[in-house]
């Protein structure tokens, strides 16, 4: 049972996505809970193997005993179970709070969307646990069509943005498989570990640089790094709120790990920095789409649209981190995959509460009555806005500011001065609407609310807000950010620290 | 110089078959003519892959007890082609997701044209 946790994860929750349709079939209602049940068996053997990947080094699990490189493996290292630990967690909470939201959203669909979600997160555990290259594409694709399904099944016009997805993720998924096939001509090996120990010995070969840059344009798609970021905006609007709150912390960012593990845990740090300036060409990319993200997502009237604008320029960051290729930059890039998925998480299921409450997200009509009816959601959506524009103690600031070290470090001022500017316009789009919602003074009771005083409890309104599933999930989250904040030093110094790949 | 363009047909073929795949994802306006293209472009991923694969005067990897175990060069590699049934199966899948997508399309907006289903996205 031990020597198999590398695989558990996967297998659990892809098992338990294909029996959810057969369970459920009489009785919709048992999807839930099976898929509940099923995520937090997930986060706690994530956790349990973080724990034990620390102390006892690295877990290995060979499929069918066959050993690498003939075999597929899974491997335990580092970092692919702090990334682990983060997808669960993260994902659990949002299934948590898609139970008072789902039913409003995507009526009589619950059934097909916990399945939908469970082969989504095993796709993303796959992807992040394997050790074969190949096997991470078939993961991939899992995790990629599993995806489209959750952004299809939402407003009128989500299927064409899924579709709009498809496409562009399907070239993203072929350049990969393409690279791949360089990869697999010049060392004949599909074994991450093995292909990294061949590839000195061929460097030289042009195969080898097509290979890389196959894949990196590939995953760059799915990781939505500027200018390969025009599925985004549209995908993550027009999805139900559930499925962007699920996408926008776990999609990108499981694409932004496998650019980190082919980069600098199989091609080399050397290679992929000084043979080729592919790094360099990451980090410039990823500046010019931190502006643009900011820039675009001041420009916008839809909560929604906003957030999805600002995952550009946040997935920028982690692409800036990967970029600079400098222990510290790295440290800020995984620091802000862990930042990242927490804070957009709280801020889409904040959007989702907004949607379920007043019908709308959209921020002309936000007005100071939220901070009343909405007390804990707004309350935790400032949080995150605050660590979104990196005011210590949020954890957003950690993340920038190791960013900005790598920059200094690196010696370019450019991207500190991006750094520095991305945060003032995130204040700017931030503080749009926590002023309409703090600062204004509270509207004038309409008639109809005269009747009905603020000291009349609604059915379990004993906090303020209706439903403890969709607020409690939106505060913990929120407030681990804080958490997350002020142990960050422990985080970097245990975790991170040692996760930095041979050569940086 | 001839043998570079000859000597590689094969590849130039697929490499052919990528752009077309690629041209018709990109720039064609029918959403069935993008899936078309979608589908000849894994389709020459899969080719490159099994081109990859040829081996002259060498047999099925299936062990024959006259060419013997030793001499692994007699026999074909036969990983590529067990990457590309799953490749395939893949493509499958994908094709049948997107389509499925092409049918509510179809369903909402009674249209199949991307540029009139600008404009009837943007009237609803």
């Amino acid at each position: 049972m031990l020597h198999n946790s590398p695989a558990l994860v996967p297998l659990l929750l892809l098992s338990t996505a294909i029996s959810i349709p057969v369970l459920a079939i009489k009785k919709a209602k048992v999807a839930y809970p099976l898929a509940m049940a099923a995520s937090l068996l997930s986060v706690v053997i994530s956790c349990y193997n973080v724990f034990r990947v620390w102390g006892n080094g690295p877990l290995t699990y060979h499929f069918g005993g066959w050993f690498p490189p003939i075999g597929i493996e899974y491997v335990l290292d580092p970092l692919s179970s702090f990334i682990a630990v983060v997808v669960n967690v993260v994902a659990f909470f949002v299934l948590w709070h898609s139970s008072g939201i789902q039913g409003r959203e995507i009526p009589g669909k619950s059934v097909p969307y916990y399945a939908l979600t469970l082969l989504f997160l095993c796709g993303a555990n796959g992807i992040i646990v394997t050790g074969d290259l190949f096997n991470l594409y078939v993961f991939l694709e899992i995790f990629s069509l599993s995806m489209y399904g959750l952004i299809g099944i939402g407003e009128k016009q989500a299927p064409v943005a899924a579709f709009r997805y498809l496409i562009m993720g399907t070239i993203g998924a072929s350049f990969y498989l393409l690279g791949l096939g360089f990869l697999y001509i010049v060392t004949g090996s599909l074994n991450m570990a093995d292909v990294r120990n061949i590839l000195p010995l061929v460097y030289g070969n042009p195969a080898v640089a097509a290979a890389l840059s196959f894949m990196v344009i590939g995953m760059g798609i799915k990781m939505a790094i500027f200018p390969l970021h025009g599925w985004l905006p549209d995908a993550y609007t027009y999805a139900p709120s559930t499925s962007s709150a699920l996408i926008a912390p776990i999609g990108t960012k499981v694409a932004a790990y496998v650019i980190i593990r082919v980069l600098f845990f199989v091609f080399g740090v050397k290679f992929v920095s000084q043979s080729l300036p592919i790094t360099d060409l990451i980090a410039w990319l990823a500046a010019i789409g931190i502006l643009y993200g900011s820039v675009l997502a001041m420009a916008q009237k839809e909560l929604k649209r906003m957030l999805a604008y600002s995952s550009i320029a946040q997935i920028g960051y982690i692409g800036l981190g990967i970029g600079l290729a400098n222990p510290l930059g790295y440290i800020g890039a995984v620091l802000h995959i862990l930042n990242h998925a927490f804070m957009k998480g709280t801020l889409f299921l904040v959007a989702a509460n907004l949607r379920k409450r007043f019908g709308h997200s959209d921020i002309s009509r936000f007005d100071a009555s939220y901070r009343k009816k909405l007390p804990w959601s707004m309350a935790a959506f400032t949080l995150a806005a605050l660590s979104m524009i990196g005011l210590p103690p949020t954890a957003g600031f950690f993340s920038k500011w190791y960013l900005a070290l790598g920059a200094i470090d690196k010696g370019n001022w450019v991207f500190l001065a991006v750094i520095l500017i991305s945060s003032l316009l995130n204040a700017v789009y931030f503080f749009r609407i926590l002023e309409k919602v703090y600062l204004a003074p509270p509207p004038a009771p309409a008639a109809g609310e005269n009747l009905s005083p603020d000291g009349e409890k609604r059915k379990g309104s004993l906090i303020g807000e209706e439903e403890y599933s969709l607020m409690m999930p939106v505060v913990i989250l929120s407030f681990s950010l804080l958490l997350i904040g002020l142990w960050n030093a422990n985080i970097v110094k245990e975790v991170i620290q040692r996760i930095i790949p041979l050569g940086m | 110089m001839t043998d570079f363009i000859f000597g590689h047909y094969v590849y130039w073929s697929i490499i052919a078959l990528l752009i077309i795949g690629l041209y018709g994802m990109i720039f064609k306006n029918n959403l069935a003519k993008k899936l078309i293209g979608m589908t000849i472009f894994q389709v020459s991923i899969i080719m490159f892959y099994v081109a990859s694969a040829v081996k002259w005067s060498a047999t099925v990897p299936v062990l024959d007890p006259v060419t013997g175990v030793v001499d692994a060069a007699k026999y074909i590699s036969p990983l590529q082609h067990c990457l590309m049934l799953t490749a395939i199966v893949v493509g499958v899948a994908t094709s049948g997701v997107a389509f499925s997508l092409a049918i509510v399309i179809y369903r909402h907006y009674k249209t199949l044209d991307e540029s009139v289903l600008m404009e009837r996205m943007k009237s609803s």
